[in-house]
Order: structure tokens, then C-alpha cells, then sequence
């Protein structure tokens, strides 16, 4: 149990997606305009996160590493098919944010309107892929793939929420004009990264 | 004084619109209300619902200061002093000759000695720092068009208080260009910022240059790590040998007068306690602040010595020593009270306050990188504070509204 709380944390503050990796940008800059918006995408983004790290990781598994496909066949056994890893992985993500967009077209209109392009494009935020890859480069097992899917959109979500709220305070900044926007956005992300270093090292 | 108000007065139309020397309005008007109290009252952020002036809020903040500011003074040359009494080589320093041509020994029990030497190290960390972030906030408020604020006294005033005496000059000027500039100009100046903008400098600077901001070197402005004697921070000691490292070394006493090595102006909980004194009885210190970070690091710290740690020995060490080192008052008084990056609802405050102290508690304990945790729990906070506003005003909202809906 322990190892998994800590495996949470982890992925949630020391490596956050968002400001260790800086994986997931154009929606993590483009969508923080407001909390309930951010709040919105958070969720979708923790939803399939939490699913398809460990479909990815039961793909992998039993079709992709080398030798997988063993408990088909013996004849299979020198098979490796991981050089296949991107597209199928791209293909279960792309398949699961289908599902939520219909779920939240069906059940939630409002925040299926707000969230607008970004939803589909969920299936190519590179937070999501990331995390998938970092399950096949550290071969988590079933249940630390469901964590970690779990901590890393946590974290993903924490991150673009508090860059919301900053955003919305921003309201009453008075920046350069050339600084306006997006400029100073990347100026706030950066300092945020600076915050999350608190947690640079830390061992539990 | 008639004669002084008559010059200023005469002097006015050169810099006002379409005087010839408009663009230096800024500067004009920063030393005309330095030396006058002006017709005006601040209008814009960072307050909103006052009539108290900015400038007297800030100035406030610098009196409350006062205390920490001479125990910087004295606790430098006295730090230095004790090792040098250790068998310690002084510093290879200009200060070091300054204080041999002065004739001054370098004798802990000499209290003049120690504020000379100590005010040799502290008064050109603060010129520097007023001279360049005065410069970037002039350049900025001739460019932008905005008053030179009285923000910038409080910055300059808390920025070299959190250095070490033996940091370079030049990267005091950089972390205050930072500070200054990143954390505070580009959002519009004083009351738009996001993060506390001395922090913000300070964090800089540690980050990039962790060899003279942090370890065991830097902190006592004499030779102390070539000559075995221990410049090591307390709780950077806790880090190494938990409770075992704090209590030989030092009495709770010590610490709370100050008279350890530290931060030049971190050191002296009494200080602070003035200094929170002052700010509570003015009303510009948020009171709900201090007590709820004093309880979240209480409770934090209970609960981590109640479940002990075989391989951290941090985990013992207790609440009141958490209290008395390292940067804890003098971030909770100064730091974390500050109403641009605080939250501004009340209620925002208590939470505020109390991840503060959880934060401040956990980063020291299981980050053996940062054995100081202040700065970085009230920078993070600092990033949620507008995020605590929205959901105390949206459960206001909801709460009302149910209350008007029947």
C-alpha cells in the first residue's frame, strides 16, 4: 500500500506533468482562461489518464514487449512487436477519448460546449501519451500503471486549475502591452515551475 | 520647511504634462511625497475598501521590521565573531581589513565590535538592493507611467534580510532585478503581482546559484569550512542527526533571541514576535494568518513525531524547535502575511495559513535537498492563494443563493 501512496505523491507533486515534464502545453496554456473551464478538462484529463495507462500497460504486455505474444502461442514467443508502441497506444487513447466525449455530450452538454476543440484533442496531449511511455519505460506493473495514470492527471489537473485561478486574478494586472495574453501566461508558468521545485528531491 | 515647500512647489510644472522633464515625473513625485504627505490616497490595488494610504502601510511593515533588522546587525558580526574565537581564520575580506584599520578586535562579548563587523556585511547587501531594484522600479514607473511605490521599500527591506552575510554582491542585484522585474513589474507593479516579489528574488538565486545560497559555508562570515568549526544552519544539522543535531548545540533560548547562524535577518524569533506585535495592532498584518500557520505546523509536527521514522531522523524533531528555526517567524510575520500574493477573503486565510505551516513542516522533513522549507511553502501557496479566493467566494455564491432561492 505504501509504495503506491508513494508513487501517488510523486506523480502528483515531483514530477508533475505540467511543470516538472512540461508535457500537455497547448491545452494546459490554452484552456486556463477560467477555474470551471480548467476544473473541466482536469477531470476528462484525470478520466483517461486513469484508463488508458493501464490499457496501454495490459497492451503492452500481452501484444507489444518482446516475446508477448507467448501465452498465445510457443511459436510467437520471439515476436516484438514494440516498435508498434506510439501507434497503438495513440490508438487506445484516441478510443477512449471518443468515449468520454460522447459521455459528456450525452450528460454533461454544458461543460462538453466549454471544453470545445480540446476534448478530441485530449487524444493527442502529449500528457496523456507521456504517461503511457513512462509506464512502458519503467514497466510498472497493472496496478502501479492505475496509480500512476491517476497521480499524473491529479497532478496535470492541480496545475492547470491553480493556473486558472491565477489567470483569472490576472484580470486585474496591468502588463506591458506586449506581454499580454499568452506572454505573460508562460512568464506565471514558469514561476509556478519554480514553486513545484519545493518538491525537487524529496524522499519518502 | 515654507522654503523647501515653495522650492518643490516652483520646481512642479517641469514635470508635469508637457512640462519639459515629464518623463522624470515619476522620481518628482516619489521625493515630493517622501517629504510631504500628499493630498491623495492610494485609489488602486493593492487595496481596495481602505482609506489608509499605501504608504503608510508599507512604512508600517519597515518600523515592525526594526527589530530584525539590528539583530541582523549584531547576530552577523557576532556569528563571525564566535568563530573566529573558535580558532577560525577571518574572512579574506575588505571587511575584514576594515575592521583591522578601525581597531576594533574580533571579540563575540565586544557589542560594538559585532555591529560594526555585522553592519559591514548587512548596509552594502541593502544599498545594492535598494540601488538596483530602485532602479528598476524608477526605469519602470517613468516607462509605464505608474507612481514609484512604497511597495519597493518593503521588498528591499525583506529581500537582504533573507541572504546570508557572505553572499556576492552582484547576486544580490540579480536576484533583486528578478524579484523586481519577473515577479512584480511585468503585472503591473505593486498590488498586481502573483508572488511575493523578495521571494520570488531570493527562490531565483537559490535555484541558480545553490553554492552560495545554501550548504554549510556560507552562513557565518568567517572560514568555517576549511577549520572544522560548524557554520551549518540548525536545521541543516536536524537534516544530518535529527533531534540529536539540535540540542547539544544550542538552547531554545538561543534561538528564540536569534544568536544562530542563519539568514542574516531570520534568525531572531523575538524580532518577529515585535515585529507581529506591531503588525497586528496596526491591522495590517492578517492575525488569522500567523495563528493558522502557528497551528498547521503544530499539528503537522505532532503528527510526524508520533510516526517516527526509521531512516529520517527529522521525523523527532519537535514542534517548538520547528518554531524557533530556520526562517519559520520570520516568514510567518513578513512573508506569508503579505496581502498582494495572500488570499483576500478571511476565511482563505485560515487555509492559507494552515497548508503553509503543513507545507513548512513537510518540505524541511522529507526534502533532505531544502532542510529550510519557508520560502518554498509560502511560494507554492502563493500559486493557490487566487484558486482559495475563487472557492470561498463560489461556495459564498452558492450558499446565498440557496438561501434566497425558497
Amino acid at each position: 500500500m505504501e509504495q503506491y501512496i508513494d508513487l501517488a505523491v510523486k506523480a502528483i507533486f515531483v514530477e508533475n506533468m505540467a511543470l516538472a515534464f512540461f508535457l500537455g502545453m497547448c491545452s494546459f496554456l490554452a484552456v486556463s482562461k477560467r477555474v470551471s473551464t480548467a476544473v473541466g478538462l482536469g477531470a476528462a484529463v484525470i478520466f483517461v489518464l486513469t484508463v488508458t495507462v493501464p490499457l496501454n500497460n495490459v497492451v503492452y504486455n500481452y501484444a507489444l514487449r518482446p516475446g508477448a505474444l507467448a501465452w498465445a502461442s510457443p511459436e510467437l514467443a520471439d515476436i516484438d512487436l514494440s516498435f508498434l508502441g506510439f501507434l497503438t497506444f495513440i490508438g487506445t487513447i484516441a478510443a477512449m477519448t471518443q468515449i468520454v466525449e460522447m459521455t459528456l455530450d450525452r450528460f454533461v452538454p454544458k461543460l462538453y460546449a466549454a471544453l470545445g476543440i480540446f476534448l478530441p484533442l485530449i487524444a493527442v496531449n502529449c500528457a496523456i501519451l507521456g504517461a503511457s511511455l513512462f509506464m512502458m519505460e519503467r514497466n510498472y506493473s497493472l496496478t502501479e500503471s492505475a496509480v500512476f495514470g491517476f497521480g499524473s492527471g491529479v497532478g496535470w489537473a492541480l496545475a492547470i486549475i491553480a493556473l486558472a485561478g491565477i489567470r483569472e486574478r490576472l484580470r486585474y494586472s496591468n502588463p506591458p502591452a506586449g506581454l499580454r495574453g499568452l506572454g505573460l501566461t508562460f512568464i506565471i508558468v514558469g514561476l509556478m515551475a519554480i514553486g513545484f521545485m519545493a518538491f525537487a528531491g524529496v524522499q519518502l | 520647511m515654507k522654503f523647501l515647500r515653495d522650492l518643490l512647489d516652483r520646481q512642479a510644472h517641469h514635470f508635469e504634462k508637457g512640462g519639459r522633464l515629464e518623463r522624470l515625473y515619476p522620481l518628482w513625485e516619489a521625493q515630493d511625497t517622501f517629504l510631504y504627505t500628499p493630498g491623495e490616497v492610494t485609489r488602486e490595488a493593492p487595496h481596495v475598501r481602505d482609506a489608509l494610504d499605501m504608504k503608510r502601510l508599507m512604512v508600517t511593515v519597515v518600523i515592525a521590521l526594526g527589530g530584525c533588522i539590528a539583530m541582523a546587525l549584531y547576530n552577523t558580526g557576532y556569528q563571525a565573531h564566535l568563530a573566529i574565537a573558535a580558532g577560525t581564520a577571518p574572512l579574506d575580506t575588505w571587511q575584514t581589513g576594515a575592521m583591522v584599520a578601525m581597531g576594533l578586535s574580533f571579540d563575540p562579548a565586544d557589542l560594538w565590535a559585532c555591529l560594526v563587523h555585522g553592519a559591514l556585511y548587512f548596509v552594502p547587501v541593502l544599498v545594492v538592493t535598494f540601488a538596483v531594484g530602485g532602479l528598476w522600479e524608477v526605469l519602470f514607473a517613468m516607462v509605464r507611467g505608474h507612481e514609484i511605490n512604497e511597495g519597493m521599500l518593503v521588498t528591499g527591506m525583506l529581500f537582504p534580510l533573507t541572504l546570508p552575510a557572505t553572499v556576492p554582491l552582484w547576486q544580490v542585484a540579480l536576484g533583486i532585478t528578478f524579484g523586481i522585474v519577473v515577479g512584480k513589474e511585468i503585472f503591473g507593479g505593486t498590488g498586481m503581482n502573483v508572488l511575493n516579489p523578495a521571494l520570488t528574488g531570493r527562490a531565483f538565486l537559490f535555484f541558480a546559484y545553490p553554492a552560495q545560497l545554501s550548504g554549510d559555508a556560507v552562513w557565518v562570515a568567517a572560514q568555517t569550512g576549511a577549520d572544522g568549526y560548524s557554520g551549518a544552519t540548525i536545521l541543516a544539522r536536524a537534516t544530518e542527526s535529527g533531534l540529536a543535531g539540535v540540542t547539544p548545540g544550542v538552547e531554545p533560548w538561543q534561538a528564540f533571541i536569534g544568536l544562530v547562524p542563519g539568514s542574516m535577518g531570520e534568525t531572531s524569533v523575538l524580532a518577529c514576535l515585535v515585529g507581529a506585535a506591531i503588525l497586528v495592532a496596526t491591522g495590517i498584518g492578517s492575525w488569522r494568518i500567523m495563528v493558522s500557520v502557528t497551528v498547521g505546523t503544530l499539528l503537522t509536527a505532532l503528527l510526524l513525531n508520533t510516526i517516527g521514522s526509521v531512516t529520517n531522523p527529522f521525523f523527532e524533531v519537535t514542534p517548538l524547535w520547528h518554531f524557533l528555526l530556520g526562517g519559520w517567524a520570520f516568514g510567518t510575520v513578513y512573508m506569508a502575511t503579505d496581502p498582494v500574493s495572500g488570499p483576500a477573503t478571511l476565511s482563505g486565510h485560515y487555509v492559507y495559513g494552515f497548508l503553509i505551516g503543513f507545507l513548512v513542516v513537510l518540505i524541511r522533513v522529507v526534502n533532505p535537498a531544502y532542510p529550510e522549507g519557508m520560502m518554498l511553502a509560502i511560494l507554492f501557496m502563493n500559486l493557490f492563494a487566487p484558486l482559495i479566493d475563487y472557492a470561498v467566494v463560489q461556495s459564498n455564491v452558492r450558499r446565498r443563493s440557496v438561501r434566497h432561492a425558497g
